[in-house]
Parts: C-alpha cells; structure tokens; sequence
C-alpha cells in the first residue's frame, strides 16, 4: 500500500489530535515516575509541528522534507529528551522518504526501522531500561520479521503495534534505569512508562491512519 | 495552586521579556533565537566563553548568573526541560572570542544529549572549541560508587562561580575547563523537600508529602528522595543533611569551605538563616572554615518548599576565585 504525502501530513495531524487527548493521561504517569510533564512536553512538540503543517508544510508534497522539518520543529520546541530522541527518528526515518511524493511497502518498514534504530541509536537505552525503547524495540523486531515473510506492511506493521502494546505493558514490572526516574529504584515498580506509552500511542495513531485510508 | 501568570503556554517567553527588559545593562536577547541570552556587553576578545543552561523553573538559575565573572551566556528551556541544541548554538557563535566555550551544566539525560548535539553542531559549522563539565553535587541521587550518574543541583552555582571567575582572570580553555571540574568534585550538596510546587501548564502538584512530612534528598524536580519522614526541627534537619556531605566528602580539621544554604522556592529566609547558623556551629565544632556563605534562593524549584546545603572545600586557587567579583542581574558580589 502506498501513502502519500497528504498521508503522511493526515497522520501527522492525527497524532496532534492523540496527544490533546492522552496529555492528563500522559501527565498522571510521569507524576508517580518523574516531574509529571511528559504530556505538557509531547503537547509542546505536536502544536509546534500543527503550526508547521499549517504553514510551511501546507503544500510540500516531498515526504522526506516533511519527516525532516517534523523532527526538527519538535527537537526546537521542546529540547528535554524526548526532543532529540524523536528529532532522530524522524531524521533518519527521512532517507527512506528522500526526494518521494508517495511512499512504498518497502519505504515504509525501512521508515520505522531507521525511526527505531535512530532513537535507540541516540538514547543509548536497552529493553527492560523503563523507556520508550520498550515499546518501540519489540515493534521494530516484530515489523521486521513479519515483512520478510509477508513483505506487506500494514500486515506486518498491524502486529508490530501489537508487539508494541506488550512491551509499553511489560514497563510496568519495569525498575526504571534511565534518565530522572532511575533514581526511585523500587518506587518506580508498577507504573507504566510514561515514555513508553506515548512511543505506543504513535505507533498506534500510524496503523489507524493506515487502517482509515484502506476503507476509504 | 495559585500563579500569577497569563497563558500557561507562554510563561517562559513571557518571563524572558521582562528579564531583558528590566536589566538592559546586564543582559540581551539574541536575535538569533529567542531562548539565547547574553551579557548586554559583548565578551572580551581572547577570553575563553562559559555557556550555561537548563530548564526554567530554577530562577535565579541559570538566566540570573549571566554577567561579569560568571557566565557569558545561557540557553533557556522550557519548565523543567533542557533546552534544545539551537539556543545553545546561537549563544556559543556569539559568546566564542576564538578561546573556545566551556559549557556547564547539570546531569541529566535531556541536558546531555541537547548539549552535546549543540557541541557537534558549534564545532562542525562554525570550527568553535568546545568542553564541557557535568555538574553532580547531589550526595542523595547516587550512591558513591555511582558517582557519574548524580544530578547536578544547587552546586551549579559554584562551579559557574569557579569557571566564570577563572574566565574573567584570563586563564586559559584547558584551564577553565580545569577549574570548573574541581570545583564540581570538591563539593556536595544535600537537600530536604517539604512542599511540592505545581507546573504552571498542569496545575498539579509534583509530589505529595504529608503535612508533617519531609523528604530528604528530594530532587529539584521533584523526583523522590532517599526517605520520607515526620519532620523534624531545623538543627536536626541540618544536623542530617551535613553528616551526609562529611560521609561522603571527608574533610580534616582545619580546611577552608564556601558554604551555600539554598532555599527551594518558599521557604523564607529566616528558616535559611536558622539553618545557617547551624550549620556554622557544627563546622565550628569539627575546626572548618568558612571562608566564604551565601544564603538565599540561588537555585529553585517553582514555588517547592525546603532547602539544600552546599559544601565546597576550598584550596588557595579555589578559594582566589570564590572571592573574585560579579555582576549579574540576579547576583552581585563585590
């Protein structure tokens, strides 16, 4: 299946939407592990790039521009961690996209594998760390081994997202060994990452795009 | 919790405005990127720079100790947010006299990654010289074994101090460099919370503690401490917090320190102060010197209440450089 640039701007726009409504959400979780602003924080990021789909990105129709000026927008308007680690994925998810007005089967997996690779790359986390990694390293896993045998990608990425809601659950047996909240120890058993969680939730927006243009 | 503030959304921007509004002779904006902040005179040809930065939420810290003999320069993030690596590249290309930019900031994973990308970035576009120290005072976020892994709090100010000082007596990249990670490892700092503070955005505390509850060790923003217990009088409370640093800071009799009794947010100077006091008579009693104290709301959390004692022990280079001069909007010393 191919997405367009359009598309890709559609699940852009979706995860703007997502974020508004997870923020509480987002925001009660990162209370029990960290300065509860983890919804304040991806808030910040999406608006910023709303505002550059509105603006600069209204009419760009190369979908590699669009991931580099997505991951930049956000990287500016927040810093913190997540800003360098999503600015990476989308930079370097952005060379699969290069110079492309739609986007392949093949494009697509190689998207989200550089997305992945970018993040774990950059933040130097593990599985089992209580991070985003959690959610985003058992998808990628996933995507992989399935397009190899399927080479489709919605089937393949439809049980990555799957994949990844395992992992964002399993954060919640999870000592925390990264970043503020390493320092509760035990404290941080029980909750899920707040990281984690929004990882998943973009993973998921992304299927659901995917999924709304198949019936249309 | 009650602010005194507009639109959420814009508290930063807004808060930067009248910073460099009210103090025109201290500090400018940069055109460049709005989160960029240096002195208001331009920085002396040959002098190495010092870049700091952070989150917002900590004022005075970091925007206030920009000016004479502290730091030439500062990127200011978001509340409780490093900020991102182009605030940080905007002020070293100004503040850069071709010595070099000493950057000078607190561990944490955000602050790592945005200004070590803004290194990379400083010396592949514009060929700039960078080093960097990570500060690490907090004795309750690690244990000592651990050392790299503790949060930098209060103790930022010192080594701004430190480096900011040197900087301005002329010493050299490698020297400023020197001077700042000395400082950093001949100093430790101890905090107690006693009342969250709430984000401006969410409104929500960041913590809970009951009335007659405190935390020690509880970090800058929030993040839980060692324990939680029914709080106890000033002279005990310090009492703890000072046995901490000595456990793990040895110190003999007869050594000179620079002590700093920082308040959180809320917490008045006269509860600085009694804490003060106490801590002069216990270093007193071990024959310590205070060469140098600074009371006051040098490093906070919002409107957080409780306090932290720094502890810097002091050679005769540190001590020559404790001393010198500053002139910042926020911190003068004469």
């Amino acid at each position: 299946m191919k997405m367009t640039a359009d598309e890709l701007k559609n699940f852009l726009m979706n995860v703007v939407t997502m974020i508004e409504e997870q923020k509480e959400y987002l925001c009660e979780l990162d209370r029990k592990l960290g300065d509860g602003d983890h919804g304040v924080t991806m808030s910040i990021g999406w608006q910023a790039i709303n505002d550059k789909l509105n603006d600069e990105l209204k009419y760009e129709q190369d979908c590699g521009k669009i991931a580099i000026m997505t991951g930049r927008t956000f990287l500016s308007a927040v810093g913190s961690s997540v800003g360098p680690l999503y600015a990476t994925g989308f930079m370097r998810g952005a060379k699969a996209f290069q110079g492309k007005t739609e986007v392949n089967d093949v494009e697509l997996k190689d998207f989200w594998v550089a997305f992945v690779e970018g993040i774990k790359e950059r933040g130097k986390a593990e599985v089992g760390d209580k991070t985003m990694v959690d959610s985003l390293q058992p998808a990628l896993e996933t995507l992989q081994a399935s397009f190899d045998k399927s080479n489709n990608f919605v089937v393949s990425f439809t049980e990555a997202v799957a994949s990844a809601y395992q992992g964002m659950e399993s954060t919640k047996d999870m000592l925390s060994k990264r970043g503020r909240s390493s320092r509760l120890g035990e404290r941080s058993l029980g909750t899920i990452d707040p990281g984690a969680a929004s990882a998943y939730l973009i993973l998921e927006t992304f299927l659901k795009t995917m999924n709304a243009k198949k019936v249309v | 919790m009650k602010k005194l503030i507009n639109n959420p959304r814009y508290v930063v921007e807004e808060m930067i405005e009248g910073y460099v509004l009210a103090h025109p002779n201290h500090v400018r904006q940069l055109s460049e990127n709005a989160r960029s902040i240096v002195t208001a005179k331009e920085t002396r040809e040959g002098k190495v720079g010092v870049l700091i930065g952070g989150g917002s939420g900590h004022e005075p810290a970091f925007m206030g100790y920009v000016g004479d003999g502290m730091a030439d320069g500062v990127a200011v993030g978001n509340i409780f947010a490093s900020p991102p690596p182009d605030p940080i590249l905007e002020a070293t290309k100004v503040i850069d006299k071709g010595e070099g930019v000493v950057y000078i900031y607190g561990n944490y994973a955000g602050d790592l990654m945005n200004f070590s990308m803004a290194a990379e970035l400083a010396d592949l576009e514009s060929g700039i010289k960078v080093g960097s120290v990570i500060v690490t005072d907090d004795v309750a976020s690690a244990p000592k074994d651990e050392m790299e892994k503790r949060r930098g709090i209060a103790g930022e100010f010192f080594v701004t101090k430190a480096a900011g000082a040197a900087a301005d007596k002329g010493f050299g990249f490698d020297d400023v460099v020197r001077i700042a990670q000395k400082a950093n490892d001949s100093m430790r700092t101890m905090g107690v919370g006693l009342t969250p503070c709430s984000l401006p955005q969410t409104g929500k505390p960041s913590f809970e503690l009951e009335e007659n509850e405190m935390e020690i060790g509880l970090g800058h923003h929030g993040e839980p401490g060692l324990e939680k217990g029914e709080l106890q009088p000033a002279d005990q409370v310090v009492d703890r917090l000072v046995r901490d640093i000595f456990a793990d800071m040895p110190i003999e009799s007869g050594e000179k320190v620079a002590v700093l009794v920082n308040g959180l947010g809320s917490t008045t100077r006269m509860e600085l102060y009694i804490m003060f006091r106490r801590v002069k008579h216990l270093l007193n009693e071990k024959g310590i010197v205070i060469h140098r104290s600074y009371v006051g709301d040098y490093s906070t959390s919002l409107e957080m209440g409780g306090a932290s004692i720094t502890i810097m022990k002091l050679d005769d280079e540190l001590a020559e450089l404790v001393d010198h001069p500053a002139d910042c909007a926020m911190y003068t010393q004469k």
